[in-house]
């Protein structure tokens, strides 16, 4: 029988949008999943910009140098065949998104405009306003929209994937979607499955991310055997506002304009990046830290570095009005940049109810983005075996994964600007692997047993039967509170094994106390209180990971600091952590896997030197290898 | 410790009620915050155990839109509604909730927005391109223009102008500020331009610009400030040029 063209897309951001639409060009035809209006995703978040070394200062920017500060700035941890595709792909990224008409900056020719962000010395950063993932996600919105009406792409909004449907011989041949309006589970039938749902910040609550970002689809396919990656990498903005709710993210680029300071106290020290310990500022008078801490970027310093030394400085007592705050100071703005940021400070003043313009901002870190992820597999173009695998599927066979629900580019730590490129980059780049992989199906899925599905669905609805049952005393949303607070203080900015060891523990007592949960509501008319406790289950499981994960890894790595552990143990840890499921174990399973560092030499992470195309050793990379996708 | 009243319109479709609840009233409190303290203790002002309240939710930015509903009868994002100004603004200790009344009701706050994203399809709300492909860059575009195009293009299809707006209801079938203001936009870029006499025709159809009748309350409530008066008013003069157009039968390819 022939292969039906036809893939499940989860989740409606960028890397599910540009998925689709690459996708429907090729005829495919696309069921897209999203729990919201396609437009609501996450993505709409990111505000400062896009990376692509398009060199458009003509400062001597290559790709290469844009693949080496992502290789470096995730302390080594990256997988650097994809790293070096992506960043060659990245201008041509840019260009296609400036066709479809996505809202850029100017320069006075109209051009595009770039900035600087963290990392690096380049200005590298195409951005829209103060609202760039707001911007592109419309643009791709719009093309999704152009093949909807063409019948290409099938649009599920306010449905949520409940389970990945395997046949007996292990291949994944559709999904189990739910109706949030009325709860109703349903099979989904195709060839292929692609997951782009994002990163987990609510498992946090207190995070940058959407509320709807809830890690609980990794969560659901980890419990159906996926591995899981590198879960304890999980980023902290240096710059965030505190709220009751959520924290609200104040964009990296302010960095580049905007110091960050609090007031010094001589008697106390800081090691600065030489390792010398300095004192810290003059007492009673405003002290740059990052400045005097880091001479060559300065307040740009990547951010696991950035939070780490805002985390120190308070520990230090010398946090603003003696909480854990410091000053990022955007008071001597002159007009222009004013209105560059006018969304951020209107943002800001909202939230605060002070004006950025006239007080200098208190900001503190906050978790905001999600390193580790669903583990892919990623053939080099190279490769001899290039065509026998395919780019971003899972161990559960015609199971792919893109965008920050992977876990491949950005290794220990992400340089931001670079998530909006990686995202679209993995989007384009499976839906050119969806025809390949077809093409060595042996069978349809209108040749797989219809009980195959029918099991399937039972297991949801036995399980949705169960939780509404439940008759304890747990309200889910306590349980949730109790979690975050669990991973707040155990799993951010510094890591101490003695507490790690508890966290695991007590993440395990509230699992426990999950099983005792009651429902208080119980109606199948968007009953989000059974939504919700329904993706606490698979939440549950990748908190474990990211506890256990950072427990084991005896070393500090980019966003992973261990204080016992001070430096980076290549010999040791220059390894992806997988995670894999084991319920009879009652905790994740975990081994190390190779880091595939083929192109650039691993080496100490400083940002003392200016990096350059001449600097780099790039005898590795083939020169063949495309600068598109 | 101070405490307000939340008054919320829940239910479903013809079969809505109001229920109140009293909350303690913590600093820079937004209404969401409040919503998420019920749903941890449903229990009402009666002292009654109760249904958490359902509202849809997710970047709480105000970037989203997802989380807009009538607060004190005004359109809005309850991200950004922070409980002390409102009370200190209208006198009370109450603070009003309720679901746009302009779209099909799912549940308590929760409505079916779709409308928007049909009607943005009826307009052709894209650019036409030649797929993802090629290695061209878009046209130029100055940066005059550019910030024109980028205010419209915040607009986060959230509604507000819409459920503010008296010829927008269930029963008519007027696109509304946003969707001109969207039509206004592609009709900017020059890839956007090659439909822009099919949306004009849209706009002069059922539904369309005409259905407006200038009460300007949408630019009043829209969170992003977009001046959609502004924008009705230049798609109003493509409308009468392109009907001109029409009429005289002129069909140059340099417009």
């Amino acid at each position: 029988m022939a292969i039906q063209q036809e893939v499940i897309v989860v989740g409606g951001g960028l890397a599910g949008l540009s998925a689709a639409m690459r996708l429907a060009e090729h005829g495919i035809l696309v069921h897209l999943v999203s729990l919201t209006k396609v437009k609501r995703s996450h993505s709409v978040c990111a505000q400062g910009g896009i990376n692509a070394a398009v060199n458009l200062k003509n400062e001597g920017d290559s790709p290469y140098i844009h693949a080496y500060e992502t290789v470096k700035g995730g302390d080594f941890l990256a997988n650097q065949p994809q790293v070096v595709e992506m960043c060659l792909a990245a201008p041509q990224i840019i260009k296609m998104l400036d066709r479809f008409g996505c809202t850029f900056n100017r320069n006075l020719e109209g051009g595009l405009d770039v900035r600087r962000f963290g990392g690096t010395t380049f200005n590298r950063t195409v951005y829209c306003g103060s609202s760039t993932g707001q911007q592109l996600l419309y643009a791709l919105d719009e093309q999704v929209r152009r093949y909807e009406v063409k019948g290409l792409i099938k649009k599920y909004e306010h449905h949520e994937f409940m389970r990945l449907v395997i046949d007996e011989e292990g291949i994944s041949r559709g999904i189990i979607l739910m109706d949030h309006y009325n709860l109703k589970m349903e099979v989904l039938k195709a060839n292929a499955v692609i997951i782009g749902t994002g990163g987990l910040g609510f498992m946090f609550k207190k995070s940058t991310n959407s509320t709807i970002c809830t890690g609980a689809a990794n969560g659901r396919l980890f419990m159906q055997g996926m591995e899981y990656a590198n879960g304890e990498f999980i980023q902290i903005h240096p710059t965030s506002i505190p709220g009751h709710d959520k924290l609200r993210l104040m964009t990296e680029t302010l960095r580049g304009f905007a110091r960050v300071w609090v007031f010094g106290d001589e008697t106390k020290q800081i090691k600065d990046e030489n390792g010398n310990w300095i004192p810290c500022g003059k007492t009673g008078e405003r002290w740059y830290f990052l400045e005097d801490m880091y001479k060559l970027l300065g307040n740009l310093v990547p951010r696991d570095i950035a939070a780490r030394a805002i985390h120190q400085v308070c520990e230090l007592g010398l946090g603003v009005e003696g909480h854990k705050q410091v000053y990022l100071d955007c008071t001597g703005f002159d007009e222009s940049l004013v209105k560059k940021f006018q969304s951020v400070f209107e943002i800001y003043q909202k939230f605060t109810g002070e004006d950025p313009k006239v007080k200098p901002m208190k900001i503190y870190p906050g978790v905001h983005y999600t390193m580790g992820g669903a583990f892919v597999d990623y053939p080099a173009e190279e490769d001899g075996d290039r065509h026998l695998r395919f780019k971003y599927m899972t161990n559960l066979t015609g199971c792919f994964n893109v965008g920050e629900s992977q876990y491949g580019i950005h290794g220990a730590n992400r340089l931001g600007g670079n998530s909006l490129i990686s995202c679209i980059f993995d989007g384009l780049v499976v839906g050119d692997e969806m025809q390949p992989y077809f093409h060595q199906l042996k069978k349809d899925y209108k040749e797989i047993p219809e009980e195959v599905f029918e099991r399937a669905l039972a297991k949801e609805q036995a399980f949705k039967h169960e939780l509404m049952s439940k008759k304890g005393v747990e309200n889910i949303h306590q349980l949730h509170e109790e979690l975050s607070e669990i991973l707040v203080r155990d799993c951010t900015v510094v890591r101490h094994n003695e507490s790690l060891e508890k966290a695991v523990q007590e993440i395990k007592k509230i699992r426990q106390r999950y099983k005792n949960i009651r429902l208080d509501d119980t109606s199948n008319e968007l009953n989000q209180t059974f939504i919700f406790a329904n993706q606490f289950r698979g939440m549950l499981e990748i908190a474990l990971v990211i506890a256990k994960g950072a427990l084991l890894r005896d070393e500090s790595r980019g966003g992973h600091f261990k204080p016992e552990f001070p430096d980076r143990d290549d010999v040791n840890f220059l390894k992806h952590t997988i995670a894999t499921y084991d319920p009879d174990e009652g905790e994740p399973v975990m081994s190390f896997r190779e880091v595939d560092t083929r192109y650039f030499t691993v080496a100490k992470r400083d940002y003392k030197k200016k990096v350059t195309l001449e600097s780099l050793d790039l005898s590795k990379i083939p020169s063949n290898l495309p600068a598109y996708v | 410790m101070k405490s307000f009243t939340l008054q919320i319109l829940r239910g479903t479709e013809g079969n809505q009620y109001v229920e109140e609840f009293e909350l303690e009233l913590t600093p820079l409190m937004n209404v969401i915050t409040a919503l998420m303290e019920i749903q941890k203790r449903p229990i009402n002002k009666k002292g009654e155990l109760t249904t958490p309240v359902v509202w849809e939710q997710a970047c709480l930015e105000e970037v989203c839109g997802s989380c807009s509903m009538l607060i004190n009868g005004i359109p809005r994002q309850s991200c950004t509604a922070m409980i002390q100004p409102i009370l200190d603004e209208t006198g009370t200790d109450k603070i009003h909730l309720a679901p746009f009344d302009c779209y099909p009701l799912i549940r308590d706050l929760v409505i079916d927005r779709s409308r928007i994203f049909d009607d943005l399809k009826r307009i052709k709300g894209w650019s036409e391109v030649d797929g993802s492909r090629s290695t061209e860059f878009g046209p130029k575009i100055l940066p005059k223009t550019q910030e024109v195009m980028y205010e419209l293009s915040t607009c986060m299809s959230c509604g507000c102008c819409l459920v503010a707006c008296p010829n927008y209801t269930k029963t008519t079938q007027f696109v509304g500020a946003a969707v001109v203001g969207q039509a206004r936009l592609y009709n900017l870029h020059p890839n956007g331009k090659s439909n822009k006499e099919e949306r004009l025709n849209t706009m002069m159809g059922k539904g369309g610009l005409h259905e407006c009748s200038k009460a300007q309350n949408c630019v009043q409530v829209c969170p992003k400030k977009i001046d959609l008066v502004e924008a009705i008013a230049e798609l109003g003069d493509q409308v009468t040029a392109h009907a001109f157009k029409e009429f005289f039968g002129s069909n140059s390819p340099e417009e």
